[in-house]
């Protein structure tokens, strides 16, 4: 057997998962998977650094405490909350929020649902013991302790289904915000279900109310995008600088399939995305594109695993750090190329650049091909801004910190680029100039 | 006063010694020519005016309009009007060449508490700028220099003089790299640029420069100093004798 040293922090956890079982939503088969989740997390506990896909966010010694589950949101939070809100507020987007955790109806937008769109809270579906549903919605990967966490102790999130044929123009949006009743952990799960021949775009952003500082959110997505179908994907985190975003998500493409997800993290005291992408259908396309800009004592780790299971598929990185101060960047990526996968065409770029002597950024790029007849590829660079240009822009009256954001936005546009929807490409650069104008 | 006065400056870059004891006067509406050899300080002078990091002042002073130069910052001295043209410009991937210029006149121009300029106005002065040069409207659409040929670059340069309006250009090997066409269409631009007020710093290794940009002095440097100056016709005298003369001045 193997015996797994605690730390207090896991311990805690135990403590905090035997006090919430019961009261956690849903009976019986959902009972069982929460209690077999929190066993495999219990077999590892909180993942360290000695772990290798942990090496770089060694959890035991970032997390020292686990908060107690957020209690349901007041009045007063859910002011707060959509007061926070309206500040990052996205114009023509369908809000879905969720508040400390738990969804929150009156700041959500569920009339006049598009022909073909289900919104459904995920307490309600779990209440309504409607078991095929949660248990695709609780189907996760129990290896990763952190994944298995977040289906033990999942009180809500957001399920959504969008039958074949349907094409949304109006983006959803889900925003999890963290009232800063008192310091929490929140855990959610949401489910996205793409029919055949569907088109949708989801912006999942990361919000803290006025006076939230060291909460901790715990989320999980899982997605299944069908034949023929389109997901355009852009997740904001804006957290809390004191704040911890332990997030993953799960994406299954079917044939001729597109996923296509851009990533920027400002905010968190300690984030980390873990993103599973697989390709299960033939000649579907990936990318996934991100950009960290932290600075502080932030770290901020993206961890991606792409699958690709079958032929004819192809997956593009672009990956960007921006790293002030003592922060501290992560980015993995492991691409993996199954025996059957001929004719993949995987390519991965990351770049980090670091802004100050004490900021850090691991780049770990891997390459698994069990495929002949692949066309792979991967690059990682790190480096400080160019002083060569950074004159250049001086001589021409740009005082310092102005030349260097003019650089920093041009080196993360990149990655912003590739986000198709023009709106939320403006929305991702307004972020990113808000780091910018802070940092000035 | 004089525009541009440097007085006895002594520059070290990593320990070596490369400027011992340079001076050198301009005034208003004067355009002065710097020759010498390879190795002689010419663009150690010209890096030293516009504040690049890395050399060391290690004796004399620059003087802008009375005020000590060195110790202002790269971007306060481009905004009180010194200019530099690179003769390297670099490569900005990613910055527009418009979003760079605005940004950089509306930097200068907060720097000396005057209102920003607004886009459509931008937008007209570089138009017709641009145009005066001969250059594309889709080169400014493009990032800094990226994909410039070797004159679009120094046009570029030029382009850069006119619209910010610097009370004194420096000229750093304007020439190297150009074709005889490309030489022309630089020097007309910067002739076009000439007023009693604007001074302008030409530093050259060649005489053929000066053939289209006329100077009122010319003066040789060797090993780190000014050996002599002169009228234009110093310039001509080079061009004949070559730089070897002066090596022992030195």
């Amino acid at each position: 057997m193997n015996v797994v040293a605690k730390t207090e922090t896991g311990r805690a956890l135990g403590d905090a998962f035997a006090v919430a079982r019961d009261r956690l939503p849903g009976k019986g088969k959902i009972a069982d998977q929460r209690r077999q989740a929190f066993e495999a997390y219990e077999r590892s506990g909180l993942p360290h650094r000695r772990i290798e896909d942990w090496k770089y966010t060694d959890l035991r010694a970032l997390m020292r405490e686990v908060l107690p589950l957020a209690p349901a949101p007041d009045a007063a939070a859910l002011g707060r909350a959509a007061a926070a809100i309206k500040l990052r507020a996205i114009d023509g987007v369908r809000r879905l929020v969720l508040v400390d955790g738990a969804f929150a109806p009156d700041l959500s937008d569920l009339g006049n649902l598009d022909k073909g769109l289900s919104i459904r809270p995920l307490r309600e579906v779990l209440d309504a013991g409607e078991d095929a549903l949660s248990a695709q919605a609780f189907a996760s990967d129990t290896s990763n302790p952190m994944i298995a966490l977040n289906g033990a102790m999942a009180t809500d999130g957001v399920v959504i289904d969008v039958a074949n044929g349907t094409v949304l123009a109006q983006p959803l949006h889900i925003v999890h915000v963290a009232s800063g009743a008192t310091p929490a952990a929140m855990f959610t799960r949401s489910l996205l279900r793409l029919g055949r021949d569907t088109g949708v775009t989801l912006v999942e952003s990361y919000l803290a109310g006025e006076g939230a500082k060291a909460y901790q959110t715990h989320d999980g997505l899982i997605v299944a995008i069908g034949d023929n179908a389109r997901l355009d994907h852009v997740r904001l985190v804006e957290d809390s600088v004191d704040a911890f975003n332990i997030s993953s998500a799960t994406v299954t493409l079917g044939a001729h399939a597109q996923f296509n997800t851009f990533g920027l993290t400002s905010g968190g005291h300690v984030s980390r995305y873990q993103l599973t992408v697989t390709c299960a259908g033939e000649g579907s396309n990936v990318e996934t594109n991100g950009v960290n800009l932290i600075n502080g004592k932030q770290h901020a780790d993206t961890t991606l695993f792409m699958d690709h299971a079958v032929p004819h598929c192809a997956s593009r990185e672009i990956f960007r750090a921006v790293v002030d101060d003592r922060a501290h960047s992560v980015f993995q990526g492991r691409i993996i190329v199954r025996p059957d996968a001929q004719k993949t065409d995987a390519k991965m770029m990351t770049r980090a650049l670091l802004l100050s002597d004490d900021a850090e950024a691991d780049n770990k790029p891997e390459l698994e091909i069990f495929a002949d007849d692949v066309t792979c590829g991967h690059g990682a660079t790190t480096g400080a801004l160019d002083e060569s240009l950074l004159f250049y822009m001086r001589a021409r009256g740009l005082p310092e910190k102005e030349a260097q954001a003019l650089l920093i936005q041009a080196f993360v546009g990149e990655a912003i680029e590739t986000i198709a929807s023009d709106a939320l490409r403006e929305v991702a650069i307004a972020t990113a100039q808000r780091w910018l104008q802070a940092r000035a | 006063m004089s525009l541009l006065e440097v007085k006895d400056l002594q520059v070290r870059v990593e320990e070596r010694e490369i400027l011992h004891g340079l001076s050198l006067t301009v005034n208003p509406g004067e355009v002065h020519a710097i020759m010498g050899p390879n190795g002689s300080g010419k663009s150690t002078l010209s890096h030293v005016i516009a504040g690049k990091p890395g050399y060391e002042v290690t004796g004399g002073q620059i003087l802008f309009k009375g005020e000590d130069l060195l110790e202002m910052a790269p971007n306060e001295r481009a905004a009180k009007g010194v200019f530099l043209a690179f003769q390297y410009p670099v490569e900005i991937p990613g910055v527009t060449t418009w979003n760079f210029l605005h940004a950089a006149l509306n930097a200068q121009r907060k720097a000396r508490g005057e209102d920003e300029i607004s886009s459509p106005a931008f937008l007209k002065k570089v138009r017709e700028v641009a145009k005066s040069l001969n250059i594309p409207q889709d080169m400014l659409k493009r990032g800094v220099n990226v994909g410039f040929s070797g004159g679009e670059k120094k046009r570029n340069e030029i382009l850069q003089m006119a619209l910010f309006e610097p009370a004194v250009c420096i000229l750093d090997e304007m020439d190297s790299g150009l074709d005889i066409d490309a030489l022309r269409i630089a020097a007309d631009g910067v002739n076009a640029l000439r007023s009693p007020e604007r001074a302008m710093v030409v530093i050259t290794h060649y005489q053929r420069l000066l053939n289209y940009i006329l100077p009122d002095f010319v003066h040789v440097m060797s090993k780190g100093r000014v050996v002599k100056s002169g009228g234009k016709e110093l310039a001509l005298e080079l061009e004949e004798s070559g730089y070897a003369q002066f090596e022992d001045a030195a």
